[in-house]
């Protein structure tokens, strides 16, 4: 191995990363001033946009890693203020809120208008027309935008995690999911006037799979809509519990998700803000099966409209549950709390608390999956970075400390935990025998 | 309803602490005390410079949260013990009134080695083992253009990491010819040795600090070496091993000599006293372990055997085969077993080093019976259990080998260094062995089954 024995400096972060976080923000810059009609939308200021965007992160991750030995890089974590809840936390907290609140309620002001975009949303009309010959909706310049991050992000998240193949396998997975199934198939598909469909996305993360109008949609497009429609039902019924059944639902959940997506690639420096309490996990217990039982009732009460005509369901109208739940659990709570909280709450808000398919897939994982984290006899430390970098607040230190397996319902298996670990303590493994009694048995005890 | 009180709120005391309250649980209530003046809960102390370099807050390295104490009823006391009474059975404070126990444990720990170096007193001179330590460190690190760092242990290279994160340059003199290596064979030393340098820390081998000289008003202003080298520092931190924190107990009837003497049930000369952790000294340890071996795990084993001793059936202590762990920078590092850092007659090894000179695994055995004794890792994960139970089984190096997937812990996808490994052993023994098992966890599971049976 060579010497570095002629600089004894330790590197320190060079200037020029202002410069790459500069170019970043000019490229923010150009879409809210496209929003505040400061400039006129055209293809080039968004290609200088997003080019501006993407070199900045892009240049800024590999200077801020490459200069550095592989390894972890949290140094610093708990003391810079986008990380540690801090005035930059609340900053981009706001603006992300806001900018979900807008998206959601209010597009008109970010550009969106049937007779024709402004704005922001004109900004991305050239590249909706280039990919399916319409104008952009606010959903589009949501979709590019979501995609561009994980996508950028990812790439960082790549370099700062280049020593585990574990990472980097699972980062391109999520990129290729988020890029190719959730936002070019399905526009695509619009193109050659086939229904909108991210064929990963299944119910009930996808609320609106078994609303009549979709339905519908999916009938009067005959063969491919049926295809469509039998597929979503298999994922839900068939091939979702398998997978889950070998490898636990990180196959899903931090795999092949967008949310889970953003939260890994975009949301990476936020996932040590999470709620480790046994009061948090409580909360989480009881949130998200409310949630689950909530869009199973939702669901039932569309289907039974569907099928009857009746609009009321036990003297509740099935149209309005159905339009509280998009409000308050598909808006507001997996959108504007879910993303916007990132800087706040961690990553995993959305996941962790309301997510019925994550309720659903964690049930499968705690109750018959071959997916656990398995604890290296007695190296355990108890130092607490595992917990720490825990996106789901899963106190992992309270089971490795004891040597007990951990299987645990909102486990994503990321394999952060596996990869913070200073004393190589903790593995992600998929086994087929007992379960059960590795999960229970205590191995850090000595005396029998 | 017998009253234990343990001093130090340690891996040590806590464990003990946590067991007599799992196993009284059908005994007459024990009422449990556990005094610390360094902390008011119990931390993680290993985790220190992660609180120094942000990557935790100091609440993340406390393991339990605060209401634990309480729901388990153990009473914590953040107090100093002045002077133990053994005759009454009491604890003396400074101020609150002395505390009577029926049983004593002590768990108090270590202390940093400062022998009688010319200078140690200034300020800007600490170790790192204590809350306070750190504390110090910190509000120190503002005013801090260079720090020297002397001694190359576990700690050393902490330390050097922590300034290293927050861009400090960093002296590091090591009186050995590498890195640690009077403990680390002479390869994995050199690598740290070379991994310690990657990271620009000067790394000064075969060099000792002489004294550390004072800058007019008790502040460190630099060190002069036994090479009569003068460097120019603000802060020093002396990493030269830890020694049994015991001073307040010297004067009295406790039997002692570098640590508080204990016998193989970790009783101390005194009825009811118990002695656990960095502070006990073993009379006569298991043949190839150290009287006082200041390891998290050890503690860790002893708490649980006191607390078996005072709740069960008497019961000795069995630290069972040695492993330890740490990492050095970006290297994690992991032993399992008999791993000298001259592996002489009757001992040999078997070495297989990664191209990249960032991972390493290293057999130790028998070389007359070729019966496997010691594993010691660089850059790879081993699983403890599988090593411990080759190594309790007398296994033959061939079948290590043959079966090494069985022990790897890697995360999933990475590199499958057994074909390297078992080509370069096929071509330097002059064997033909083949791989046999997969490091599935089914494997696994079949492999100790398996040997349970055969046990």
């Amino acid at each position: 191995m060579k010497s570095i024995q002629n600089n004894l400096t330790p590197p320190i972060y060079s200037s020029r990363l202002y410069y790459f976080m500069f170019a970043g923000f000019m490229g923010l810059l150009i879409l809210l001033l496209s929003t505040l009609h400061v400039i006129t939308p055209g293809a080039l200021w968004l290609v200088i946009s997003l080019g501006l965007i993407s070199a900045g992160v892009i240049r800024f991750s590999w200077e801020l890693y490459s200069t550095r030995p592989e390894g972890i890089k949290n140094n610093g974590v708990w003391f810079e203020a986008i990380s540690s809840r801090k005035y930059a936390a609340w900053i981009l907290a706001i603006v992300l809120t806001s900018f979900y609140c807008l998206l959601y309620w209010w597009p008109e002001y970010l550009g969106f208008s049937e007779k024709g975009n402004h704005g922001l949303i004109a900004l991305f009309d050239p590249l909706s027309y280039l990919l399916k010959n319409q104008a952009a909706s606010q959903w589009f310049v949501y979709g590019v935008l979501y995609t561009l991050a994980i996508l950028l992000f990812g790439i960082k998240f790549i370099w700062k995690y280049r020593h585990n193949r574990y990472q980097l396998v699972r980062t391109v997975s999520v990129v290729f999911f988020q890029l190719a199934f959730a936002f070019l198939l399905p526009e695509f598909m619009l193109r050659m006037n086939l229904p909108y469909n991210d064929f990963k996305n299944m119910w009930p993360l996808n609320y609106y799979f078994f609303d009549g109008w979709h339905l519908q949609e999916l009938m009067n497009h005959g063969r491919i809509g049926w295809f469509m429609l039998l597929f979503g039902v298999m994922m839900i019924i068939l091939i979702s519990p398998v997978l889950t059944y070998f490898y636990g639902k990180r196959w899903y959940c931090s795999w092949v998700c967008g949310c889970g997506g953003l939260a890994e690639t975009a949301g990476d420096s936020f996932r040590h803000l999470s709620d480790k309490s046994l009061r948090a996990w409580k909360i989480e217990r009881f949130l998200i099966y409310t949630v689950l039982l909530f869009a199973i009732i939702m669901t039932a009460g569309i289907l039974y409209t569907y099928k009857t005509g009746q609009s009321s369901l036990l003297g509740l109208s099935t149209a309005s549950m159905r339009s509280v739940y998009g409000f308050v659990i598909g808006s507001m709570f997996s959108g504007v709390i879910g993303v916007g909280f990132y800087p706040l709450m961690g990553t995993r808000v959305w996941c962790r608390f309301g997510c019925p398919m994550a309720a659903i897939l964690g049930i499968q994982q705690r109750l018959f999956s071959r997916f656990r984290i398995t604890t290296n006899g007695g190296q355990c430390i108890s130092c607490g970075n595992c917990s720490t970098y825990c996106e789901m607040g899963i106190d992992v230190r309270a089971y490795a400390q004891r040597g007990q397996n951990i299987v645990r319902a909102s486990c994503v298996g990321c394999g952060i935990c596996a990869a913070v670990c200073p004393r190589g303590v903790l593995k992600l493994e998929n086994g087929s025998v007992d379960l059960h009694e590795r999960t229970n048995l205590i191995r850090n005890e000595r005396i029998g | 309803m017998p009253h234990i009180a343990i001093i130090g709120n340690g891996i040590a005391g806590i464990t003990a602490a946590r067991f007599i309250r799992k196993l009284s649980a059908s005994l007459p209530e024990h009422q449990i005390s556990v005094i610390s003046s360094e902390s008011e809960f119990f931390f993680s102390r290993t985790a220190l410079m992660y609180v120094y370099m942000g990557h935790m807050r100091w609440k993340d390295i406390q393991p339990y949260e605060t209401g634990f104490w309480e729901k388990n009823r153990i009473n914590l006391i953040y107090n100093t013990v002045q002077e133990i009474d053994f005759k009454e059975k009491r604890l003396k404070f400074n101020q609150d009134p002395p505390l009577s126990y029926d049983k004593l444990i002590l768990a108090t720990g270590s202390k940093s080695n400062t022998f009688d170096l010319p200078g140690r007193h200034l300020a800007g001179v600490t170790g790192l083992y204590s809350k306070q330590d750190l504390e110090r460190i910190e509000s120190l690190s503002p005013k801090i253009k260079k720090a020297v760092i002397t001694g190359g242990g576990l700690i050393g290279i902490e330390l050097a990491e922590m300034f290293h994160s927050r861009n400090i340059p960093v002296t590091m003199l090591v009186r050995e010819t590498d890195y640690w290596s009077s403990v680390l064979p002479p390869e994995e030393a050199k690598m740290i040795s070379g991994h310690i340098r990657e990271h620009h820390i000067d790394l000064k081998l075969e060099t000792q600090l002489k004294s550390i000289t004072d800058d007019g008003q008790g502040s460190v202003a630099g060190i002069i070496t036994d090479r009569n080298e003068e460097i120019a520092c603000e802060f020093v931190g002396l990493t030269i091993g830890v020694r049994p924190n015991i001073d307040f107990l010297r004067s009295g009837p406790l039997e002692c000599d570098k640590g508080i003497l204990v016998n193989e049930y970790l009783e101390t000369n005194i009825p009811d006293v118990y002695a656990i952790g960095d502070c006990a000294q073993i009379r006569t340890p298991n043949s190839g372990r150290k009287n006082i071996e200041a390891v998290w795990y050890t503690g860790r084993i002893m708490g649980e055997t006191v607390a078996h001793t005072l709740c069960r059936r008497k019961t000795m202590y069995n630290p069972g085969i040695w492993y330890n762990s740490a990492k050095f920078f970006d290297i994690e590092y992991q032993v399992y077993g008999l791993v000298p850092a001259q592996i002489k007659s009757p001992l040999n090894s078997f070495y297989w080093e990664d191209p990249n000179g960032k991972k390493s695994v290293r057999l130790i055995y028998d070389d007359e019976s070729r019966i496997i004794k010691g594993f010691n890792l660089m850059g790879i994960r081993f699983r403890h259990e599988v090593c411990e139970r080759w190594i309790q089984l007398e296994t033959k190096l061939d079948e290590v080998i043959a079966n090494i997937r069985l022990a790897f812990f890697d995360p999933e996808f990475f590199k499958d260094i057994a074909p390297e490994l078992i080509q370069q052993y096929n071509r330097e023994q002059g064997k033909n062995i083949a791989l046999r098992s997969t490091n599935s966890l089914n494997a696994v599971l079949q492999f100790f089954k398996q040997s349970k049976s055969n046990t």
